[in-house]
């Protein structure tokens, strides 16, 4: 609830800022609150009326409408041959999806969540992922594998790990992680329509969450192109990137911090695995300052990533000081409330960490 | 039958060995007979002269006519039950003669079940816990097995096991501080409610990933073995669960590698909202025992006698031949009791209804 009226209230003042740039008075254009719930279905409607070959499976994703509902309505429309419910196997429904991405259909598996798909890993790496290139080119693998990633609320442990490092290691596939409702109906549509075995990573915590979707995102053709990250907020200071639910903890951070006179840039990742590792770099060129912020664990993670690669690239020179990872604490999660806040990074952690990095 | 099952071991062995010497394969053997408690299988020596399959993979008989084996699901596994609907008991010989104390702790137990499931379901539906499995309409499968038990038996449960628990004396002061994960939990707080976990009465924690407790099971029970405490397992899932790639390699193993185990499957119908005919098209669980080389039978869940006498029976050959038994409880799972709790309709009974009958009729009687 909160969540969604700090969305809003972004929005509105997003409209005032172009309203006072280009002085001139018009009203703002027509804002659709749509859910991310709601993007993510109306993207696989809109997929499977334009293509008959992709089809959805997974468990409970027809009569049930989906264990989240993401896929409310869509068996009624599209019936058993379209929407299929498998019986509890993740290693065996994405087995039979694979088969099917081979021989020539588009499906999109849906796993509960990514911490059941650990139990169909070797068919996402070893057969979807590597057959491309085990072919030489002959045998490609359009698939999508969809699900929430990362932590929920009060789920523990064997609920709530991010994925997110885990499949973007892998060559062969491409790992998307949306943030609002215009990534995930963009990014989705992307994902369906690439040749390529797609890991898509939603997050529980943001379906019910509205965001605002423009009149052109809301078109059957909008899509969001894989690979390229978007700056949600341009500033001067330091740069913060993130992907997922954390983009929005950035932005809530960015708001506090602007108050102080400290402007920051907050990247949007949208794609994990092929990184926007320019935009990163451009932005880091422009402020000289660094912090990531994901879900995920530190070791091995996607901060770790983008750590090498601008150590790597041209921008190294640029930094004025060493970049900061902001990640989940490094333990399994725990149930008790109180523990699980404290095992995710938080809004004042990003603040903290940002003014540990400018030395304020 | 156990000639077959040994030449089909011997033949996996020699496998195994097909790279060594005769004198170091004859070694090997010495040395699995010895490790093994169960006694030894001869090797019948192949003779080509004879009009018989001599394949190594299977011990069957020629036949000359083409047919399929018609898998029976109309009229499948009967189901073994000690008690009529009307709570007496069908076959005097059937009878476990227990104590009157013993059933009426038996009726305490589901009740008392019952009515804890009750506080935490509406718990969770005011926000107050996150997440709670109630095991209504089961209860019968959990004190029927858990009192046909020895108290160092190692249960691993799925997650609608609490009766089990509960029967073997967990304070419900611990099943609350679990699910509301406070300072009293024995978890500390790291777990989701019913993920309730016992050293001392030998209860293994609950763990989220449906079927991971299988082949774990087949495991300990393979440990239990060397140990040769005569303590057994007791594996519990449900229908769905045994559809993931786990079950079948734990029921697979604890055949090959000769567990005290019994394999206790609820079967209610539903895995969420998964009817079990988009679960499976056999003969439910059951039938899936021999597949394995499993001792295997098919119970009325309901009947907490007819539950308690095949654990009984399974525990008894499991830990003295070292052979996994499979029971399949059917059963039904009763979603919310939004009235009381003791009602039933034509499709159903409930498996307390049916018990409180039996204690009617048996205290009338004595």
């Amino acid at each position: 609830m909160a969540t969604s009226l700090r969305c809003f209230l972004r929005s509105g003042k997003q409209a005032v800022l172009v309203v006072a740039r280009r002085g001139i008075h018009r009203s703002p254009p027509a804002a659709l609150q749509v859910t991310v719930r709601d993007a993510l279905n109306q993207a696989m409607d809109e997929e499977l009326e334009r293509d008959e070959r992709v089809f959805l499976l997974g468990e409970e994703v027809a009569q049930y409408d989906g264990a989240y509902k993401v896929s409310r309505g869509l068996w009624k429309k599209y019936g058993d041959k379209r929407i299929i419910d498998t019986p509890i196997s993740e290693m065996g429904f994405a087995g039979i999806a694979i088969g099917a991405a081979m021989a020539g259909l588009r499906p999109i598996c849906e796993f509960m969540t990514f911490n059941f798909s650990m139990q169909a890993i070797d068919q996402v790496i070893n057969s979807a992922a590597k057959t491309y290139y085990m072919s030489a080119g002959l045998q490609p693998v359009p698939i999508v594998f969809r699900g929430p990633n990362g932590a929920s609320a009060g789920v523990a442990a064997q609920h709530s790990q991010c994925f997110a490092a885990w499949y973007a290691h892998c060559p062969g596939l491409k790992v998307v992680s949306p943030w609002n409702s215009e990534d995930a109906k963009g990014l989705l549509k992307s994902a369906i329509r690439d040749d390529n075995p797609v890991v898509f990573l939603e997050n529980e915590l943001l379906y019910g969450v509205p965001f605002e979707m423009s009149e052109e995102s809301q078109s059957k053709d909008f899509t969001v192109p894989i690979g390229k990250a978007k700056i949600e907020r341009p500033g001067t200071h330091i740069t913060l990137v993130s992907h997922s639910r954390y983009v929005g903890h950035c932005l809530d951070a960015a708001a506090v911090l602007a108050k102080e006179g400290i402007d920051c840039e907050v990247i949007n990742l949208r794609t994990i695995r092929p990184l926007d590792v320019e935009c990163i770099e451009s932005s880091v060129m422009k402020t000289n300052h660094l912090v990531t912020v994901e879900g995920g664990w530190p070791q091995f993670g996607v901060g770790a990533e983008i750590c090498a690669r601008i150590m790597e690239g041209s921008a190294f020179n640029y930094l004025d000081s060493p970049v900061t990872r902001v990640t989940g604490v490094d333990i399994p999660m725990p149930y008790a409330k109180i523990l699980e806040e404290h095992s995710l990074p938080q809004v004042k952690d990003i603040i903290f960490s940002v003014k540990k990095t400018l030395n304020v | 039958m156990a000639a077959i099952s040994g030449m089909s071991r011997m033949s996996g062995l020699c496998f195994h060995a097909v790279r060594q010497t005769a004198a170091r394969k004859a070694l090997r053997l010495q040395h699995w007979r010895s490790f093994r408690v169960t006694a030894m299988h001869q090797q019948q020596p192949f003779d080509s002269s004879l009009e018989k399959p001599q394949f190594p993979g299977a011990s069957a008989e020629f036949v000359d006519h083409l047919e399929f084996i018609q898998p029976n699901v109309i009229s499948g596994i009967a189901v073994y039950r000690v008690m009529d609907r009307q709570g007496n008991i069908i076959n005097p010989s059937e009878d476990p003669q227990l104590s009157k104390e013993t059933v009426l702790n038996f009726y305490q137990k589901m009740t008392l079940l019952n009515t804890m499931d009750r506080i935490l379901y509406e718990s969770q539906r005011q926000g107050r816990i996150s997440f709670y499995m109630t095991n209504y309409g089961e209860e019968g499968t959990h004190i029927g097995s858990a009192a046909a038990l020895e108290s160092n038996d190692l249960v691993f449960g799925q997650y609608r096991e609490a009766g089990v628990l509960m029967y073997r004396g967990f304070p419900l002061d611990l099943f609350m501080a679990q699910c509301y994960a406070n300072a009293d939990d024995l978890g500390k707080g790291r777990q989701m409610p019913v993920h309730y976990g016992c050293k001392e009465r030998n209860f293994v924690t609950i763990s989220s990933p449906l079927a991971t407790q299988i082949p774990q099971a087949t495991g300990a029970a393979y440990a239990l073995k060397r140990e040769n405490t005569n303590r057994a397992v007791i594996c519990y899932f449900g229908e769905g669960a045994a559809s993931e790639g786990d079950a079948h390699a734990g029921f697979n193993f604890s055949a090959t590698l000769e567990c005290p185990l019994i394999f206790f499957c609820r079967n209610n119908g539903y895995a969420i909202s998964t009817p079990t005919n988009e679960q499976y098209r056999g003969d439910g669980i059951a039938a899936r025992g021999p597949g394995y080389g499993m001792l295997s039978i098919r119970v009325d869940g309901n009947d907490v006698f007819a539950v308690y006498n095949a654990t009984k029976e399974a525990r008894r050959r499991a830990v003295a031949e070292n052979q996994p038994f499979l029971i399949e409880a059917m059963t039904y799972r009763v979603i919310t009791p939004k009235s009381r709790p003791l009602m039933s309709s034509s499709k159903q009974e409930n498996t307390l209804f049916l018990l409180l009958k039996y204690v009617i009729q048996a205290l009338k009687q004595k």
